[in-house]
């Protein structure tokens, strides 16, 4: 223990002595208590996970080019389908706003750091070997995941591949470093404002991701608890998932969905935050209706809880349950309407440019607004059994993640970037890189529509003659929209690497907040004494 | 390097580097990737000694990690480093993590309430869904669940524990061990060391006795009711619900052993006990746990 003294001793003695010292090399990064760093380490890691997960959809939409199998055995297929989906939403977006809140929340509340630095680490660093072992359950004997990124048992006990343990274990660990990332955000936002922060003039970044840390607190749990049962019927006997020792595998339905749902808001809460701070800053006007933003954020947060089983119609559940199920659901539109409202009426009468972030923002709403009302046609119960698994589902969430989450994800980095960096980004580049996207998302997701109203099954291979056309399209918009992120992997390296204009303290006109009363790039530590706010 | 910054508490102590965090991550990703690979080369039939040596160490570093990350902690918090507003972050902590746990256990309860009063009755031709129960004709509804659906493959219990017997003693030490618990915590804001010393001490003795009770427990469950993990849902939620309250009531056994020999080599003050106040909330906290297990499980 002679060590462990002597370093602990050493923290101890110098507080304030080493505390601007920059430390350097591998240690920088793996002793790190800096939510500066931290903020990049999970930016960083997103960005490789994006490559990776995107690769995966390559595959699949390789796959589906054509009617017939053509490059990969359907077991595989399905593998890459499951995969995709599990690195996307855990590997990528939530680390990547978990990343821009590391970054950002401190910065915008006038916080000298996050309020458990030593713990920020902690999860961060569990998530690279999450996924590694994730990851390598794809070579693994009979394979990685096959089930579908919900894995519903019994695909997922009875008839899972035993690879599976490593997934469920895999989970366990996301989840620690989720419960971990969020119970530090919360504590920061609640106890780190600087004085005259109150909570309503808290930033809508740093609301939404009030919100979203409770969220994750109150449902990642639940998470657990639904892989362990999974464990638990694969390896002890149990029979949770098993009606034939009086459990029900529907019953596997209902916990997923009850982490499900509030995780989909998870996504994309914390987006809605990022286009709340950059509308206003490139309308040049403030943010119309502020609190109403507030409480709509509460409202949808809240309603999260109480709508899971619309993922469910069809399964068998009982008419009560999915009249309510449906009315509940359709709810969720009205705050989500007032959001919209608001942010186009910050735009009313605003002097607008169009900068790259403003370009992503405003993609935002509309293409949002679009995923949002074919989820209002999936919330109908009755016109849900035609909808149900097909590709207008696979439309619908694929419209509001990525011009959803991933244009959130991008219109922050684009807006901030000068702050981390201190060099302005190329923008005639990133003006392509905006209209790429667009157009090779679009591309991609609005013929599944039309493919899914037809009756284009998800999760297939292969398909019949007639979906044809509108596949190969879809395959043509996917490889646009994924070779671009290449462009954008560009314009990120070379601001990181300082090829640019130096950035200005504020280097938006129109944009408000702390984090533009420090310079650029930010140093290493802010916000020692806290500024006064009023 | 020697001075201690004291006269000038920082107004947020932010530790500038810390190995602990990266050792807690190999400690624990050890330790799972171990117990997983035990399960899955018992799964493929390919047994090897490796997994669990990977296991132990994980296990063993886990629990250097925790002594000295503590340790650290505690001599921060000793000389005087923590601000209030950092005391704070430590409560707001240790509140949410605690709410994370409320959810783990709802998820659990609600599993049980979703087979009792939805599921299992469908399976006995109730409701709008029981018209599908085509597999299992002759099954009949009925809690507790002795005789499962298929019991071929699941075999149910011959009985369940009775509430009134062990279960309620363990129900009053649980209570009991609260109101100790309090009593030392009390007797720590008056600075009555020796008695806040015993009331702890009993507390700890009370958690182990109950402890020593589910053992017990489960061994007749085993060995005389055929209750077992594989004996349909009833095993399964039974030993769910108990086990990881179990483990918890072991976790919170241990947060207040530490926290009573840290009282005796005379830790804390009169104002300022976070540890033991975090240990208690969770001690509390497992107690709640234990009263609707109580009723939910065994009573009703």
């Amino acid at each position: 223990m002679n060590e462990t003294t002597s370093i602990s001793t050493k923290e101890v003695d110098t507080p304030t002595t080493e505390h601007h010292a920059h430390p350097t090399g591998i240690s920088r990064w793996l002793y790190t208590t800096n939510h500066k760093d931290i903020g990049s380490l999970y930016l960083i890691f997103s960005f490789v996970m994006l490559f990776i997960g995107g690769g995966m959809a390559f595959m699949i939409r390789a796959e589906l080019f054509q009617p017939g199998l053509q490059f990969i055995e359907p077991e595989f297929f399905n593998q890459m389908t499951t995969m995709h989906g599990l690195i996307m939403v855990f590997g990528v977006v939530m680390p990547a706003f978990v990343g821009l809140a590391n970054w950002m929340v401190p910065l915008m509340i006038g916080a000298p750091d996050m309020a458990l630095p030593r713990m920020n680490n902690w999860s961060f660093w569990i998530m690279p070997f999450a996924f590694s072992i994730l990851l390598s359950t794809l070579f693994m004997e009979g394979g990685g995941p096959n089930f579908g990124w919900t894995f519903y048992a019994p695909l997922s006990t009875t008839y899972a591949p035993p690879s599976t343990t490593f997934f469920i274990f895999g989970v366990h660990l996301m989840g620690l470093s989720s419960i971990m990332g969020a119970i530090n955000i919360i504590t920061t936002i609640l106890n780190m404002r600087a004085p005259g922060m109150t909570l309503m003039k808290m930033p809508m970044f740093v609301w939404t991701w009030l919100i979203t840390a409770f969220l994750l607190i109150a449902v990642m749990p639940v998470l657990a608890g639904a892989v362990t049962m999974m464990l638990m019927d694969i390896h002890f006997g149990t029979s949770f998932f098993n009606a034939a020792g009086g459990g029900d595998p529907v019953l596997f339905q209902h916990i997923f969905w009850f982490f499900g749902h509030p995780e989909v808001y998870i996504m994309i809460l914390p987006a809605f935050g990022v286009v709340s701070q950059i509308i206003p800053a490139f309308a040049r006007k403030p943010l119309f209706g502020y609190k109403s933003m507030v409480y709509a954020t509460a409202s949808i947060a809240i309603l999260s809880f109480i709508v899971w089983a619309h993922h469910m119609f069809t399964v068998g559940l009982p008419a009560v349950a999915e009249l309510f199920f449906m009315y509940s659901t359709m709810l969720i539109a009205i705050p989500t309407g007032v959001k919209v409202f608001n942010w186009v009426s910050t735009m009313f009468r605003g002097s607008m440019t169009f900068e790259a972030p403003m370009l992503f923002s405003v993609a935002f709403v509309v293409l949002f607004t679009i995923g949002g009302l074919s989820g209002l046609m999936l919330s109908i119960a009755p016109a849900d059994f035609q909808y149900h698994d097909t590709y207008f589902v696979v439309a619908h969430f694929h419209y509001v993640l990525v011009p959803g989450a991933i244009f959130g994800i991008m219109a922050a980095v684009y807006y901030w970037m000068p702050k981390w960096s201190g060099f302005m980004y190329n923008e005639p580049l990133a003006k392509l890189h905006f209209w790429l996207s667009f157009i090779g998302l679009n591309l991609t997701f609005f013929p599944m529509h039309f493919l899914g109203l037809a009756g284009m099954p998800r999760r297939i291979p292969d398909y019949a003659l007639q979906f044809a056309d509108f596949n190969m399209i879809t395959s043509v918009g996917a490889f646009l929209f994924g070779t671009t992120q290449l462009l954008f992997l560009y314009i990120v390296i070379q601001c990181a690497r300082g090829k640019g204009e130096p950035a200005p303290q504020r280097p938006w006109e129109g944009a408000e907040g702390l984090e533009w009363s420090i310079p650029s790039p930010a140093p290493l530590h802010t916000f020692d004494t806290p500024p006064k706010v009023d | 390097m020697s001075q201690v910054h004291n006269s000038n508490v920082p107004n947020y102590y932010v530790p500038h580097q810390s190995k602990w965090p990266i050792i807690a991550t190999v400690a624990v990703v050890a330790f799972i990737y171990g117990i997983a690979s035990m399960l899955y080369s018992s799964k493929i039939g390919e047994a090897s000694a490796t997994p669990s040596w990977i296991m132990l160490f994980g296990l063993g570093l886990t629990v250097y990690m925790l002594y000295g990350w503590f340790s650290n902690v505690v001599q921060e918090s000793q000389s005087g480093l923590y601000s209030p507003q950092l005391d704070k972050s430590f409560r707001l902590g240790m509140a949410w993590f605690i709410f994370s746990e409320v959810m783990f256990f709802a998820a659990f309860f609600g599993v049980l309430l979703y087979v009792r009063t939805l599921s299992i009755p469908w399976l006995g031709g109730e409701g709008a869904k029981g018209v599908s129960n085509l597999l299992w004709p002759n099954f009949t509804a009925h809690w507790p669940l002795l005789n499962t659906p298929d019991p071929e493959l699941f075999p149910g219990p011959s009985a369940t524990i009775p509430a009134w017997q062990i279960p309620f003693l363990n129900t009053v030490i649980l209570v009991t061990s609260s109101f100790t618990l309090t009593l030392a915590h009390h007797a720590l804001k008056k600075d009555e060391r020796n008695k806040c010393t015993l009331w702890l001490l009993t507390t700890v003795i009370l958690g182990i006795i109950f402890l020593g009770f589910q053992v017990f427990e489960y061994q007749e469950a085993y060995n005389h009711l055929q209750l077992t993990l594989s004996s349909g849902i009833y095993g399964s939620t039974f030993f769910l619900l108990t086990g990881f309250h179990g483990a918890h009531v072991t976790i919170g056994t241990i947060m207040l052993a530490v926290i009573l020999v840290r009282i005796m080599k005379g830790h804390f003050s009169k104002q300022k006990h976070f540890g033991f106040e975090a240990a208690a909330w969770y001690w509390h906290f497992v107690d709640v746990v234990w009263l609707l297990l109580f009723t939910f499980v065994y009573v009703i």
